[in-house]
């Protein structure tokens, strides 16, 4: 049976634990935008306009699923190139909120290119990467690998919004995916260890410990294969980065930065300035208890007490009403969706759609886990949506075109023989 | 292998999101404290605190409308100190001062920082207040006094401890508790319950709504009106005869034990203990270590009882058959013991009846001999005899509904083992006892309570203050009789010589026209420590009665410090408080002019003095 319709081989049940995470992400912006006199439904509240993003994203979707399969793949390139203007657009069009230009302004609403530059550069990184003549352990295709991903990233730099930028690092996990050499993680991995290690041991200490680690490895690794000089570069890299960081901390770091790495582990940080989002979010979220305070009825949410609550904070209304319980699903239902999500990738029939879904799952995880992560004192606050969950059409809309893409993709798999 | 990262990176990541969850909100209480602490107001109504009348309905106690301005230190926000300082009239050390103890109670919690002011010192920063951040008005009741008498029986209002918070979690720091006599007593009668409401207020601290709809709010409760069993004018004409004094009298209605009067001298104004200037009050009579103004003699001074205590050795002889009304003995000017003598004033033949009422020391020397000797061992003696007392409260605490109370002293065999060693001792070497001066110790209410039971020959109701509460019942303890050990019958001749106390003994010339009174006087020897010295002071003049023979309405123990003899001064007082709540108003102009003038403040100053002194002239 060719061609069927695409609601046939749609996967339905994707399609439900997204719809489930809209409706709740919904509910729970109209419990944190509800004022508390109000007594119509009112659509110039965010929960209002939130309604209308969700309805457009039926079109929306409706179009996606409707452009045929190969166009992803083919325009890739021309997608990807009319991201990179958008977010240069920006530099000329844009509209500054709180010294970031990450906005276009159309009327009322606002459009955030970079949301849906992470949709055109996974798609040309897919695309890349399924090329039969493309191996990532040749320097020159890595090279290619990290321009792709490294464009936007230096243009959403330039805005500044870190917090955006850094998601799109977690595409190294793809490339891992594909073949990249493994030691590129490991030394990611080390870095970030060694770089909030430096911030809290004495250098000296750390410069000991990572000796004793190299003398270790060479008198275990046979005569044949020891090379002395990368010994001692891999030892200097590691020392000049380990001696570094203070300096990277006191002059590269904007304050607001290290003001979120401070809340993590300086316990005496000002409650009332830099100390105040992080603390408001984790009462919210730990006075929700097993059940937490019933819908409506958080006192952190009424009170207003936790900032930007309906957009990169929605969580703590979800931890302060929904308690435990409500949390433990919605993470298990995001949990689930990733997991269908690459469930469907391995079993794609092109590379190009495998690729593709292992970058949706790997975008939406990162957003996942940085989001809650970062209001439970787990992780630097670093402001990125919660795919589904948060208020806001651009962050709505490319989240659904991101998995609705990869949904077509694969509904057209019984075509590809 | 690859393909596994990810996943794993999932399960493993989602994992930690859950367990630090589970932390925040199921094992970490902290956040559900400061939660509330953020979103919750909590507003206190405080209801009136109960009226208090007097026996006859007269109005003793009512309220009067207090503020209390109140800082919540942590909502202090951009204040102009000198500015705010000049408004509530404070300096900026007193500011500093205030707002670190606040601080040191608490920084998000309400503290009061200044506190009783009334309508006009209020009125003058009313209308600026509302703009300081962190400063609000609680509006309290205070006591208003409607007479300035009987400071020692009402108590007074002070606010709460930090003790008190810690323990009683009812009470929050600026709230108000009574402090001795009724108002601690009673406390939670008068009081009532204040209410709460919980407000939902938004991070500008706005409120922005009840919380939960109200559903934990609740309403206040208004404190209930008790009537005292005290009789305002007696009370009063009591206080004003002890001016000048020092003693406790205590007045009982034998019939039901209600208290008519309790009287401790000196007093004070209650009203002292109300406003701005009760701190400075309060200090200056709790620094009055020579007077004691606060301590209340009628409940808590323990005074030897003297010859009063003759009522009790007779009525034990009487019950343990040791001497029937027509036993006699002779006296030769006191009773010869061993190689001891104890004195007395008269001599010749005395039988029950004489005997009390010339308070014959050898008398009641030979009936107590007798009463502890009609036992095989002093020590079956002994107990036999303090059981007797016992069985009229004394020894004891009794149970009455004022908060200071003293045991007394009822001395009992272990006592005397210990002081003489077991079987060093007999009925003469504790002689003493048979005529109060030995080691019984009573308090002047627990004498008054003695005379209630005379009065009902054989029975008392624990002695109490409270008559009604509205809208409640009184602890029924105070309507349960005690009966004591002594037969009714052995009462009558004890009160006949009662009676020629006043018809023909020591206290004939204190008489009342139309009044048949039963009395005893007593005068006891004391003595304090001046320089580490043992020094002899003027005895203590003690005057028991009750009133009408038949059917006695009024039973009273009059205990005056260093006034010599019993009727010498408590004894008029005892013949004008009994004239004065029988019949309304006084015949014996005569003993009240004279008591009116009477002053031992000379004799108390005598021991201050630094000077040798003599007593007893």
């Amino acid at each position: 049976m060719k061609n069927q319709s695409v609601l046939a081989n749609l996967d339905w049940i994707t399609v439900l634990l997204f719809t489930t995470l809209v409706i709740m992400g919904w509910m729970n912006i109209y419990s944190s935008s509800l004022p508390n006199d109000s007594l119509g439904f009112d659509f110039e509240r965010e929960y209002g306009k939130q309604l209308i993003f969700i309805c457009l994203t039926i079109p929306l979707i409706t179009v996606v699923l409707s452009i045929d399969a190969k166009f992803y793949e083919k325009y890739s390139f021309v997608l990807y190139g009319l991201g990179l203007l958008l977010l240069m657009g920006l530099f000329v069009f844009g509209k500054t909120v709180k010294g970031q230009t990450n906005w276009y302004g159309i009327g009322p609403f606002g459009l955030q290119p970079s949301e849906f530059v992470k949709t055109t550069t996974i798609l040309l990184l897919a695309k890349f990467l399924s090329d039969a003549q493309v191996n990532l352990k040749n320097t020159k295709h890595q090279i290619i690998a990290f321009a792709i991903m490294g464009l936007p990233i230096v243009l959403i730099m330039l805005q500044p919004d870190a917090g955006s930028a850094m998601i799109f690092i977690s595409l190294v996990l793809v490339l891992n995916r594909e073949g990249l050499p493994e030691w590129y993680l490991w030394t990611g991995f080390f870095a970030v260890l060694l770089f909030f290690s430096s911030l809290f041991i004495q250098p000296i200490y750390i410069l000991a410990v990572i000796l004793l680690l190299i003398i270790f490895h060479f008198l275990k690794t046979k005569r044949a294969y020891r090379n002395p000089l990368v010994y001692l570069i891999v030892f200097i890299v590691a020392s000049a980065f380990v001696l570094s960081v203070d300096f990277v901390y006191d002059n590269v770091l904007e304050p607001h930065q290290k003001d979120r790495i401070n809340v993590l582990f300086d316990d005496t940080v000002d409650l009332k300035a830099e100390g105040y989002n992080l603390n408001q979010s984790m009462i919210a979220i730990g006075s929700g208890g097993w059940i937490g305070k019933g819908f409506l009825e958080g006192t952190q949410t009424k009170g207003g007490f936790v900032p930007e609550q309906h957009t990169d904070y929605i969580f703590t209304t979800v931890g302060e009403e929904w308690g435990f319980v409500g949390s433990t699903v919605v993470i298990l239902i995001y949990v689930l969706l990733l997991f269908r999500i690459l469930y469907l990738a391995e079993y794609q029939k092109t590379k190009f759609s495998r690729i593709y879904g292992y970058s949706v799952a790997t975008i939406l995880f990162t957003h996942f886990f940085v989001n809650i992560a970062m209001l439970i004192k787990l992780f630097p606050t670093i402001g990125v949506p919660l795919p589904f969950f948060s208020y806001g059409g651009s962050s709505l809309w490319a989240f659904t075109i991101l998995l609705f893409i990869f949904l077509k993709l694969d509904s057209n798999k019984v075509n590809e023989w | 292998m690859r393909k596994y990262l990810l996943p794993s990176l999932i399960t493993i990541t989602s994992i930690i999101l859950l367990v630090r969850l589970f932390y925040l909100q199921i094992i970490d209480d902290g956040y559900k404290l400061k939660s509330e602490n953020n979103a919750i107001k909590i507003a206190y109504e405080y209801p009136e605190r109960g009226y208090v009348y007097d026996r006859n309905e007269k109005l003793l106690i009512a309220n009067q409308p207090s503020y209390d301005l109140m800082v919540i230190p942590n909502e202090v926000k951009g204040l102009d100190t000198l500015e705010f300082c000049k408004l509530v009239d404070i300096s900026k050390e007193d500011f500093d001062r205030i707002l670190q103890k606040a601080i040191n109670h608490s920084r998000r919690l309400p503290s009061p920082f200044l506190t009783q002011l009334n309508r006009k010192d209020f009125a003058a920063f009313q209308e600026k207040i509302g703009k300081y951040k962190g400063f609000e008005i609680q509006k309290r009741n205070l006591r208003d006094y409607q007479v300035a008498v009987g400071a020692n029986v009402f108590g007074y209002i002070t606010q709460v401890n930090q003790g008190i918070i810690d323990n009683n979690p009812y009470y929050k720091s600026g709230d108000l508790i009574g402090k001795q006599g009724i108002e601690q007593e009673y406390e939670e009668v008068l009081r009532g319950q204040k209410g709460v409401k919980y407000y939902q207020r938004d991070k500008f601290n706005r409120i922005i709504g009840s919380y939960k709809n109200g559903i934990y709010d609740t309403i206040a409760k208004q404190g209930q009106d008790i009537t005292l069993t005290l009789d305002i004018d007696l009370q009063k004409y009591g206080e004003e005869l002890m001016i000048n004094k020092r003693g406790g009298i205590v007045a009982i209605e034998p019939k039901t034990g209600e208290i008519l009067a309790l009287i401790s001298a000196p007093t004070y104004d209650p009203a002292l203990l109300v406003g701005r200037q009760r701190s400075k009050n309060y200090t200056a009579l709790y620094n009055d270590s020579i007077a004691k103004p606060l301590f209340d003699r009628g409940l808590l001074a323990e005074y030897p009882p003297g010859s009063p205590f003759k009522i009790l050795t007779a009525l034990i002889g009487l019950q343990e058959e040791v001497i029937d009304e027509q036993t006699s003995f002779v006296c030769r000017h006191g009773f010869a013991y061993g190689n001891r003598f104890m004195k007395c004033h008269d001599s010749g033949t005395f039988s029950l009846n004489n005997g009390i009422y010339s308070s014959c020391n050898t008398y009641f020397a030979n009936t107590y001999k007798k009463t502890i000797e009609k036992y095989p061992k002093p020590a079956y003696g002994v107990d036999a005899w303090s059981n007797h007392l016992k069985s009229f409260g004394l020894g004891d605490f009794m149970g009455y509904d004022l908060p200071p109370g003293k045991r007394g002293k009822v001395p009992t065999t272990k006592l005397y083992n210990k002081y003489y060693s077991a079987g060093g001792w007999r009925s003469t070497t504790i002689i003493s006892n048979a005529i109060g001066q030995g080691e019984v110790l009573t308090t002047p209410i627990q004498l008054c309570n003695v005379m209630a039971a005379v009065a009902n020959q054989g029975y008392y109701f624990t002695p109490h203050i409270i008559k009604k509460i509205k809208g409640g019942t009184i602890d029924p303890k105070f309507t349960t009789k005690h009966q004591t050990t002594i037969e009714k019958q052995h009462f009558q001749p004890v009160i006949n010589g009662l009676y020629d106390v006043y018809n023909m003994g020591t206290a004939s010339r204190l008489q009342v026209e139309g009044i048949e009174i039963c009395g005893k006087t007593g005068t006891a020897e004391n003595f304090t420590k001046i320089d580490g010295k043992r020094v002899q002071l003027q005895d203590h003049s003690i005057f028991v009665a009750f009133a009408p023979r038949e059917n006695p309405k009024i039973a009273i123990a009059v205990f005056v410090e260093n006034g010599y003899w019993g009727a010498r001064i408590a004894g008029p007082i005892a013949s004008l408080m009994i004239e004065k709540y029988l019949k309304g108003k006084i015949t014996r102009t005569d003993l009240e002019t004279k008591m009116f003038a009477t002053s031992l403040e000379s004799e108390y100053a005598k021991v201050l003095s630094g000077k040798p002194f003599t007593i007893n002239n």
